[in-house]
């Protein structure tokens, strides 16, 4: 066991026990999967992304490269999980990535033995040829050897939630920095929200050993959670990870709810928040750096922080017997706490030369790793002393410190790039980067504890002072510890292959490659190496690729210059993106208020924008819909039939000059529209073309009310407060949509009148309700108002009644209309028959028409209206498709909707299109196909003979120009 | 992004709608001629920096505004509403 036996946070008494590739484990409550493991001696955690290299874990923290794993089961299996940020718990099931058959023997790892071919860009050099063999044989096979997790492919069943939160101050880290700012601007008593990824909050102080105010920096840190806990404008939120920042002080977070259970119980899993603040502070801490070093990749090699980390926090020795690797003094203090906690240090390797540690252990100063063995796990590395002559090291694990790297990446979101220190040979935040952040702790270069305290305060205090807020007196802990120098990144030559990013496998000789092949620019390099493109974006290799890449140009780093970081700076699961917006609820659903009684009839139903419309009704005996849609029609036709039109855009439009303000939005002129009388209109967009048609009526000297398509119905409504407010604001006009407030039934037939007299409370004739008329009417005492409009060529009436009535007069009707041979008809039948009668729908209404193309040119009257005046433009008025119809006449009895018409002896390319068919149906009153469509100069070429070709389905139909208008033209029936 | 609606205070950019240019509040009388009209519909500034713009409130109190706001930094600098805000 590897565990010590005392000393970390973990929970000691709360032991667990968990799953790793099948294989049980006990850890502590408190621990990582990974130092769980660790804890368990084992060192091999994955194989390597395109190399199928063996891994272990690199980090302790957030950065991690390499320990990705599947974390569950079933739907729930979650894969490329950094151990280093799952916590344990009692029955977690782990396992292995990227491997076949397993993790101790790989079939893939022959990719290893590739590597000179499969080096930076060889996708784009090998398997060019020959080029049909990409999508079936090479994609699928680079696909399967490169990768990480796999997804269940099941429906995810866990709950996300999506949030906002607002406050005063946003505090982006719980190190030293986080928590003196944080508790500072809580005293001060501004609404703070301090946000931790960790589920511990504190950062480097869980993972080191020193002193804050005679306490243990631990200790320390717990404490002062604990007060922050204890202030009610203090939301203390670990387990959460700042994702973005974004305009306006808002940044992405992800709270990581119940990731660590089990069972989520009645909490989501994850919640994905806003939160809108006024100030911000980024204490995000450093991210220690590697050495790039032959072979520098073997389980058992990692940041001398974390083996630091897995000592102090959870008392677990990353190794048997460490080498540490520095070329600073952080790697004196790593040997120094190992020794302290017992551990065996093999030997202390600095490349500096002149140091001269007092410590308890082999120092090898001047000194480098120069290669390392073991394949599955560190053996022992190759040390090339100052002398020149190479000492062998048996080890088990290699503590690696380099200097650190300021975590940037959240002022890099808005668009700024971070800016160089040369004092400390490291990129930190440009501090204007992003409006209203401040910035602290080793995030601004100042790397000692006792400056992250203080510059934590001097943050709260600048913070403070832009909310208005006056800092009360913090005092500053006293810090015992060693000063720091950082050094520059540095890499190691050899015959052997040093890692950069582990994640995505790219090397040291990658980043040679990309330079000799002159992808030179850092945003070259990244994209041709895909270095810094893995999920970790680079977090331990960026630095170390930059420094590379400016020895080979001869520039010094900021001149070879950094890439940029963008959100998310962890990753973010789908799922959370998402929250509940899944399924059914990824839009809602509209309803009509003859819902219930519809699917109690058997209605099937279609979606007409968000509404839900019946599509037909099918009876006894019908096994096609087009048997219910024909039956549908002919029961129109015939005798009469009911239909829930609800769905159709009504707005209430009211005011002294409502009659001014709808002549300025209808083509038609609205102001001869008497009371009790019904027009049909057209809107114009202000570029000329048509963006709506529909009815006016006028119900009162100063009251209309207008309906639109049931599609655009929002767009009108906005295109009409955009007139009002923006236009003539002077118009002393109202309107409210009344969509929801009415429900309205066509009556569509011969028989309608005599159904309507049998309910209403007082008769009509064709001199009281002509063709075109309007008037309210009373259904049992039920106040409901009557329109004579047709939307189907025949007698008709539409019935509107207070919304709550509407399912009650849909029975109603429904039972009148049977009790006559009618019946309810849905969308399918209420489309075959207006396309019998010509009329419009947003499928000839596409927003490249103008009102002459749609056959409403006569409409349009002589006055100011949107889009009048562009309508008469030249590319508008000539050589224009023109609604007509379409009529088969040879042996194929079919048009295509979508299908394009050239003449007949045309070849069907883009030279020769005249136009191409928008609607299509089977008339049942006409015993054959029809079609509405659009052919250039069509209305002079009325009998012309034209093809409609489909030439995704090979159908050519050969097809008579006819008038749009196919049954009763001069509309006996609707007057009748 | 945040803009600040005069009846409804500040709220984010998921609430409001984007049209254009408030160029549009400024429609030409309708007998202006087709070259008036064609320069309303069609010609646009595209300025890297201060942009005056309408957006529509369309998730909250549906009043239209015009805002003036930086394209480049995304700098709200001015909102009131678009009937008070034609000359
Ligand atoms: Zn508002």
């Amino acid at each position: 066991m590897s565990r010590l036996p005392t000393g970390g946070q973990v929970d000691r008494a709360a032991q667990v026990s968990f799953k790793f590739d099948g294989k049980t484990y006990a850890a502590y409550s408190g621990d990582t999967v990974a130092s769980a493991l660790l804890a368990n001696d084992v060192r091999l955690m994955g194989r390597s992304f395109k190399y199928h290299r063996p891994r272990g874990v690199f980090t302790a923290g957030s950065e991690e490269p390499n320990a990705l794993l599947e974390i569950g089961r079933g739907a729930a299996q979650l894969p490329n999980t950094r151990a280093t940020m799952q916590e344990i718990y009692n029955g977690l099931e782990a396992r292995s990535q990227n491997r076949w058959p397993n993790l101790n023997f790989d079939m893939m790892s022959f990719t290893d033995f590739l590597a000179p071919f499969l080096s930076a860009g060889f996708y784009y050099k090998t398997f060019m040829w020959p080029r049909k063999f990409w999508l079936k044989i090479y994609e699928p096979v680079i696909r399967r050897a490169a990768g990480l997790g796999r997804i269940s492919g099941k429906a995810d069943t866990a709950k996300y939630d999506k949030a906002w939160l607002h406050c005063d101050l946003l505090v982006i880290g719980s190190g030293p920095a986080g928590l003196m700012a944080a508790l500072s601007a809580g005293k001060a008593g501004a609404k703070v929200v301090l946000a931790e990824e960790d589920f511990l909050a504190g950062g480097r102080l869980n993972g080191e050993n020193l002193t804050i105010s005679g306490q243990r920096g631990a200790d320390w840190a717990a404490e002062t959670v604990k007060k922050l806990r204890a202030m009610e404008n203090v939301i203390v939120m670990t387990r959460t990870a700042i994702t973005g920042a974004y305009d306006g002080g808002t940044y992405g977070a992800l709270q990581r709810v119940s990731d660590h259970v089990a069972q989520a119980g009645a909490a989501p899993q994850q919640i994905f928040w806003r939160i809108v603040a006024k100030q911000a502070i980024l204490a995000a801490g450093a991210h220690e750096r590697p050495i790039a070093f032959p072979n520098n990749d073997r389980p058992g090699i990692m940041l001398a922080s974390a083996v630091r980390t897995y000592l102090h926090r959870f008392g677990v020795a990353a190794g048997a017997r460490v080498t540490v690797f520095s070329n600073n003094d952080e790697g004196i203090q790593t040997a120094r706490d190992l020794l302290a906690a017992g551990v065996e240090v093999a030997a202390l390797i600095d490349t500096r030369k002149d140091i001269t540690p007092e410590i308890d252990c082999p120092v090898l100063t001047g000194s480098k790793v120069i290669g390392t063995k073991g394949y599955l796990g560190l053996k022992s590395v190759s040390v090339q002393r100052q002398d020149g002559s190479v000492t062998q090291i048996s080890t088990d694990c290699l503590a690696v410190a380099g200097g650190w790297n300021p975590s940037v990446h959240l002022s890099s979101h808005m668009g700024r790039k971070p800016v160089w220190r040369d004092d400390i040979l490291a990129f930190v935040p440009d501090k204007n980067a992003v409006p209203n952040m401040h910035y602290a702790g080793a995030t601004t270069g100042e790397f000692s504890t006792r400056a992250a305290l203080n510059s934590g305060l001097e943050a709260a205090r600048a913070a403070l002072l832009a909310l208005g807020l006056s800092s009360k007196r913090v005092t500053l802990p006293k810090v015992e510890e060693a000063a720091f120098d950082n050094l520059a990144p540095m890499q190691i030559e050899g015959k052997s292959r040093a890692w950069l990013d582990f994640q995505n496998d790219v090397t040291v000789k990658d980043i040679k490659l990309a330079h000799r092949e002159n992808f030179r620019s850092v945003e070259h390099m990244k994209r041709y190496t895909t270095l810094g493109m893995a999920t970790d974006q680079g977090k331990t290799s960026n630095m170390g690729a930059l420094a590379v890449m400016a020895e080979l140009t001869g520039q010094s780093i900021p001149e070879t210059g950094t890439t940029m970081f963008r959100p998310p700076f962890s990753p973010v699961q789908m799922g959370a993106l998402a929250g509940r917006n899944t399924g059914k609820h990824f839009l809602p659903e509209r309803r009509l208020t003859s819902d219930k009684f519809s699917r109690e009839m058997g209605a099937d139903w279609m979606e007409a924008g968000l509404w839900l419309r019946p599509g037909w009704f099918k009876r006894e005996g019908e096994t096609r819909w087009r048997q219910s849609c024909d039956r549908e029609v002919r029961m129109v036709r015939n005798a009469v039939g009911i239909c829930d039109v609800t769905s159709l855009g009504k707005i209430d439009v009211q005011g002294p000059d409502a009659v001014a303000f709808l002549n300025l939005l209808y083509v038609n002129k609205m102001s001869t529209l008497k009371i009790g009388k019904v027009r049909y209109g057209a809107m114009l967009r202000e570029d000329g073309l048509v963006m709506d048609d529909g009815t006016v009526a006028r119900l009162g000297e100063t009251h209309y009310l207008i309906t639109t398509t049931t599609g655009a119905a929002g767009q009108v409504m906005a295109h009409m407060e955009f007139c009002s407010q923006c236009l003539w604001s002077e118009l002393d006009v109202h309107f409210v949509s009344v969509t929801e407030q009415w429900a309205q039934f066509a009556v569509a037939g011969p028989k309608s009148r005599e159904l309507l007299n049998g309910l209403l409370d007082t008769p009509i004739d064709n001199d009281v309700m002509p063709y075109m008329s309007c008037g309210d009417a009373g259904l049992g005492g039920v106040a409901a108002r009557l329109f004579r409009i047709s939307f189907s060529g025949e007698h008709a009436y539409e019935i509107a009644v207070p919304a709550g009535y509407g399912a009650a007069l849909m029975a109603v009707l429904v039972k009148a209309a049977e009790a006559m041979d009618g019946g309810a008809y849905g969308l399918e039948a209420l489309s075959v028959l207006r396309i019998e009668k010509g009329f419009l729908t947003h499928a000839e209404i596409d927003g490249r028409m103008t009102a002459d193309d749609l056959g409403l040119g006569r409409m349009v009257a002589a006055k100011d209206c949107i889009g009048r005046e562009m309508s008469e433009r030249v590319g508008l008025v000539q050589e224009r498709q023109q609604l007509v119809g379409l009529k088969p006449i040879g042996t194929v009895k079919q048009i295509v909707q979508g299908a394009v018409m050239v003449d007949v002896g045309a070849a069907p390319v883009a030279d020769n299109l005249l136009g191409h068919v928008s609607s299509t149906c089977f008339s049942p009153t006409l015993e054959h196909c029809l079609a509405l469509g659009f052919v250039k100069n069509g209305r002079a070429r009325m009998g012309d003979q034209v093809r409609a070709v489909d030439l995704t389905q090979g159908i050519d139909t050969l097809c008579e120009i006819t008038s749009p208008v196919f049954f009763d033209p001069d509309g006996g029936r609707l007057r009748g | 992004m945040r803009i600040s609606c005069p009846h409804c205070g500040e709220r984010d950019l998921r609430e409001y709608t984007y049209l254009g240019s408030a160029k549009l509040l400024d429609r030409p009388d309708g007998d202006a001629g087709a070259e008036a009209f064609y320069d309303y519909v069609y010609i646009r500034e595209n300025p890297s920096g201060e942009n005056a713009e309408l957006w529509q409130h369309s998730s909250g109190c549906s009043a239209w505004l015009h805002v003036v706001r930086n394209v480049s930094t995304h700098e709200i600098l001015s909102v009131k509403l678009a009937s008070e805000a034609k000359a």
